[in-house]
């Protein structure tokens, strides 16, 4: 390991350490715009010039492997002329427009020019200005401030894989573009407005509507898929503004899916701000005592056996604990968090988990998608396997959709024969992932949810134990969810009970009028017309298809507005935070459970919320735990003969896949650009 | 110069090689070993650009789609090289080098020659398309500046008078002979040779 001195202090780093790398080690700030810890290494900047001994100029230390000996200077008044000279450079083109720039605040080339640009400029020549050009409905372009720093164009090749940005021309009249007038079509893009280190790419929907300094900043958890990537949401009054990632290297890395991102002006539309009650076929606004007086009535005077509680994509583990200890209480074990219908959730945790970890991905060997495509469900997650991909020796299958997944797989087919095939060792692929160290398979919701799922995780059971994937110390069976409460509701046990009624037992009840009352918490993916004369009542944020249906809709708070916890595909643990207040009279959800209950006459035994926590714990501890936990192995799935449907993804338009992304205009205009217009609004029923 | 993509009136609907030249770029393709394809890109567009006088957008996407790239690497190479034309130009691409040494031998009067004979200015194509007048940076000939490119050959040191000759031979569809147009042989001095003139008879 080689041993250098920067600025006289001594450090041991490994060999192919950066100078930069090294410097960033012992705390010592060097300037950079081109370098990112997770992109390739450009060094095309030269920002981050420093003074070596024995080099006749000066080096940038992003690009520099560290050498044994090496004597490093970064505060010497060469290095300052040196980045001074390099700043003039970079100013020479950049428009002074900061005032109305939307990066102003949060502009690295601002920040560092405060440290290194001169007092006045010398250039008295014409600055060049770039044609305005168009990325699509989401980042927004305005490109003579670029200082080619090629950061984004290397995240959309390398990270994203969709390789649509380039450097075209050369010299002065270098752009960076996409050359042919195009919206980037992944969906990572909104990433590159982070990673953009001036206001050349910006967030479009977010333009000119606030500054960074007025923002308040709240740490929280994305609930858009099941990854659970980590946010920061940024507020001003009480509106959220933005949604930006935070670091979390187990989960997200860095970047956000698009959806996660953009889809937040769908929480200022489509609001229920206040109860309601169906009086003669109208919805008629009423008071919380008043709606939840009809609902406590019509809940004591059915049998227990004749009310159902579904919970919906994005219910959160608190609200699920609620509803489920009331509908218990009130003698009913018809609850259902699988609006899919997914046949999940009946085995040991590891069969509904994924159990490989996201960040185990780059461990593993050899991988099998069955009906899944990862980079519409989870695009984050999707990056992780490609970025696995880049470094080689990975072979990738997938049974089920023929898509562009970023990166080159074999397709074996889309038909369960050919996992039938694999698991019984004849088709070559079973070969691969036993000659495989690592081996993983990631099973979809497409596969799941279908009537024959649970012969189908059954398969997928086999092919993981006669396949090797699961050893000591690796798991390689992985559920790719698609909805952030899935792993919490089945952790909790919100599924039939004994005797109980599952989603699609609970529609057809409804249909013939053996139900009497449908509680929706946040459903709004199951086909509303099977609902029959069931009394209906519908609580969550956004007047979707559960609330047209309802009978009462009790106003609920979205994932900004409430200190809630959910739990990603891995059995991450995580909590959302209160960064706004619900609109209105909503409220937040397990407190609306927890009222009515009190109405109903039942006692849940909880007031606040670590009292609810506390229960949460009770029912499952994993709830106490930090971090994903091993999950014991154990028999789960079916046998039987799988139908010869082709597998699909239960996800064709990625960007409304739920009551707010339906609510948003940005994801619309998405849905308009890269989907088409005449298609079909369909969440995970489709 | 800016990206093509406010006007692409002029770009065609598609761009196929000729028999001929799909063998050609089999071949040239196959001179690189498996999986290094994309080193092809430039003799590849050179080989459009011999067939078609410039490189269009579809040609640059077929390029790409032999190659296995992304598009936008191609397109990326195509505007780097300012030698392939993005636009049509005419039968003759007349490149008048405009540098230092062309500059101090007078290429200013050789581009307003040009101008003159050709009723265009830098950058235009003739009416009839068939004359393309650019202005082009040093063409590694100053030792005969100044220096004209056209097609594969150079017409060197010119003065007005060739200049507007060597166009008139061009619209009479001539081919004039490449090289110096003041008669001397390569890059030799132009008054005669300097040194070994005791063997000047050739029979060393």
């Amino acid at each position: 390991m080689p041993k250098l001195t920067i600025d006289g202090r001594e450090i041991e780093v490994e060999a192919g350490t950066t100078i930069m790398q090294a410097a960033d080690q012992l705390g010592i700030e060097i300037p950079r715009f081109c370098y990112h810890e997770r992109l390739a290494i450009a060094g095309n900047c030269r920002m981050c010039l420093v003074e070596v001994e024995k080099s006749p100029k000066p080096v940038a230390s992003c690009a520099m492997p560290v050498g044994e000996g090496m004597v490093v200077k970064t505060d010497t008044p060469t290095v300052l002329k040196a980045r001074k000279g390099v700043m003039e450079f970079l100013l020479i083109n950049h428009p002074l427009d900061c005032p109305i720039c939307d990066q102003g605040g949060e502009c690295d080339l601002q920040d560092e020019a405060m440290a290194y640009g001169g007092d006045r400029g010398r250039y008295k020549e014409e600055k060049r200005a770039v044609k305005e050009k168009s990325y699509g409905p989401l980042v927004k372009p305005i490109m003579t401030r670029c200082i080619h720093c090629t950061r984004c164009v290397r995240f959309i090749t390398d990270v994203a894989g969709v390789p649509e940005l380039g450097g075209t021309f050369r010299g002065e009249h270098l752009e960076i573009g996409t050359y042919v007038e195009k919206a980037l079509s992944s969906e990572l893009s909104g990433n590159i407005i982070d990673l953009c280190p001036v206001g050349a790419l910006t967030n479009k929907p977010y333009a000119f509507t606030a500054r960074s300094w007025e923002l308040k900043k709240t740490e929280s958890v994305d609930v858009f898929d099941a990854v659970g990537a980590n946010i920061r949401v940024d507020t001003r009054g009480n509106q959220v503004m933005r949604v930006i990632p935070r670091v979390n290297d187990e989960v997200n890395e860095e970047w956000l899916g698009d959806k996660s991102r953009f889809a937040v002006d769908g929480l200022l539309r489509q609001r229920l701000d206040r109860p309601y009650v169906r009086k003669d076929g109208k919805l008629v606004a009423a008071s919380w005592g008043e709606a939840l007086a009809v609902v406590a009535d019509k809940l004591k005077s059915l049998d227990g056996g004749k009310i159902a509680a579904l919970a919906g994509d994005m219910a959160d583990a608190e609200a699920m604990v609620a509803a489920k200890d009331l509908f218990t209480k009130l003698g009913s074990a018809n609850l259902d968090c699988r609006q899919d219908g997914a046949r999940i959730g009946t085995g040991p945790r590891a069969s509904y988990l994924f159990n490989t970890g996201i960040a185990g991905i780059e461990e593993a060997d050899a991988l099998l998608l069955i009906g899944t495509n990862p980079r519409k469900e989870a695009p984050v997650l999707n990056a992780r396997i490609r970025k696995r991909y880049t470094k080689g020796k990975f072979p990738i299958a997938s049974v089920g959709p023929r898509t562009n997944l970023t990166y080159k797989y074999e397709h074996l087919g889309a038909e369960a024969a050919v996992l039938t095939a694999i698991a019984d060792g004849s088709h070559p692929f079973a070969a691969t992932l036993k000659a495989a160290q690592k081996p993983m398979l990631v099973i979809g919701q497409g596969a799941l949810s279908r009537l024959d799922g649970d012969i189908l995780l059954g398969l997928a059971r086999k092919i993981a134990e006669t396949c090797g994937l699961v050893k000591d110390g690796w798991n390689g069976f992985n559920v790719l969810h698609t909805a952030a409460a899935r792993v919490g509701g089945l952790d909790l046990g919100f599924l039939p009970g004994s005797g109980g009624r599952d989603v699609e037992a609970i529609l057809s009840g409804a249909e013939k009028g053996e139900i009497g009352l449908v509680y929706l918490l946040g459903a709004d993916e199951i086909d509303t017309k099977r609902l029959g004369q069931a009394f209906v009542v519908y609580q969550g944020s956004h007047g979707d298809a559960g609330a047209h249906r309802a009978d009462v809709i009790l106003p609920g708070a979205a994932y900004t507005e409430k200190d809630a916890t959910f739990v990603n595909t891995e059995g991450r643990v995580q909590h959302t935070r209160l960064a706004v207040f619900p609109p209105g009279e909503a409220k937040e959800d397990w407190k609306i459970l927890r009222a009515l209950a009190e109405q109903a006459g039942v006692a849940l035994g909880y007031d606040d919320l670590a009292g609810v926590r506390a229960r949460l714990v009770e029912v499952n501890p994993v709830f106490a735990a930090e971090g994903p936990a091993v999950a014991a192995w154990g028999a789960f799935g079916a046998e039987g003969q799988p139908s010869s449907d082709p597998l699909e993804s239960p996800i064709d338009n990625y960007y409304m896949t739920d009551p707010i992304s339906r609510a948003s205009q940005t994801m619309a205009e998405c849905t308009a650009t890269f989907v088409g217009c005449a298609h079909k609004r369909t969440g995970t029923n489709g | 110069m800016s990206s093509t993509t406010t006007d692409d009136s002029f770009q065609p609907a598609s761009f196929a090689f000729s028999a001929e030249n799909l063998d050609k770029a089999q071949a040239t393709i196959a001179k690189y070993p498996a999986g290094r394809q994309r080193s092809a890109v430039m003799p590849l567009l050179d080989l459009v650009q011999r067939q078609e006088g410039w490189v269009s957008l579809a040609a640059m996407n077929l390029v790409a789609e032999m190659l296995d790239l992304a598009p936008i690497r191609v397109y990326e190479v195509a505007t780097f090289y300012t030698m392939f034309n993005l636009k049509p130009v005419g039968k003759y691409h007349l490149q008048v080098c405009t540098n230092l040494p062309c500059m101090l031998r007078g290429s200013q009067e050789i581009v307003e020659a040009c101008q003159a004979e050709l009723g265009v200015g830098l950058g235009e194509t003739t009416a009839d398309g068939t004359f393309t007048l650019s202005e082009v940076e040093c063409l590694g000939a100053c030792v005969n500046a100044p220096v004209i490119w056209i097609g594969d050959d150079y017409y060197e040191d010119l003065s007005v008078e060739s200049t507007k000759a060597l166009i008139a031979a061009l619209k009479r569809g001539e081919e004039p002979k490449p090289g110096s147009q003041s008669g001397r042989q390569f890059s030799a001095p132009a008054s005669g040779p300097t040194t070994l003139t005791t063997l000047a008879g050739g029979d060393a």
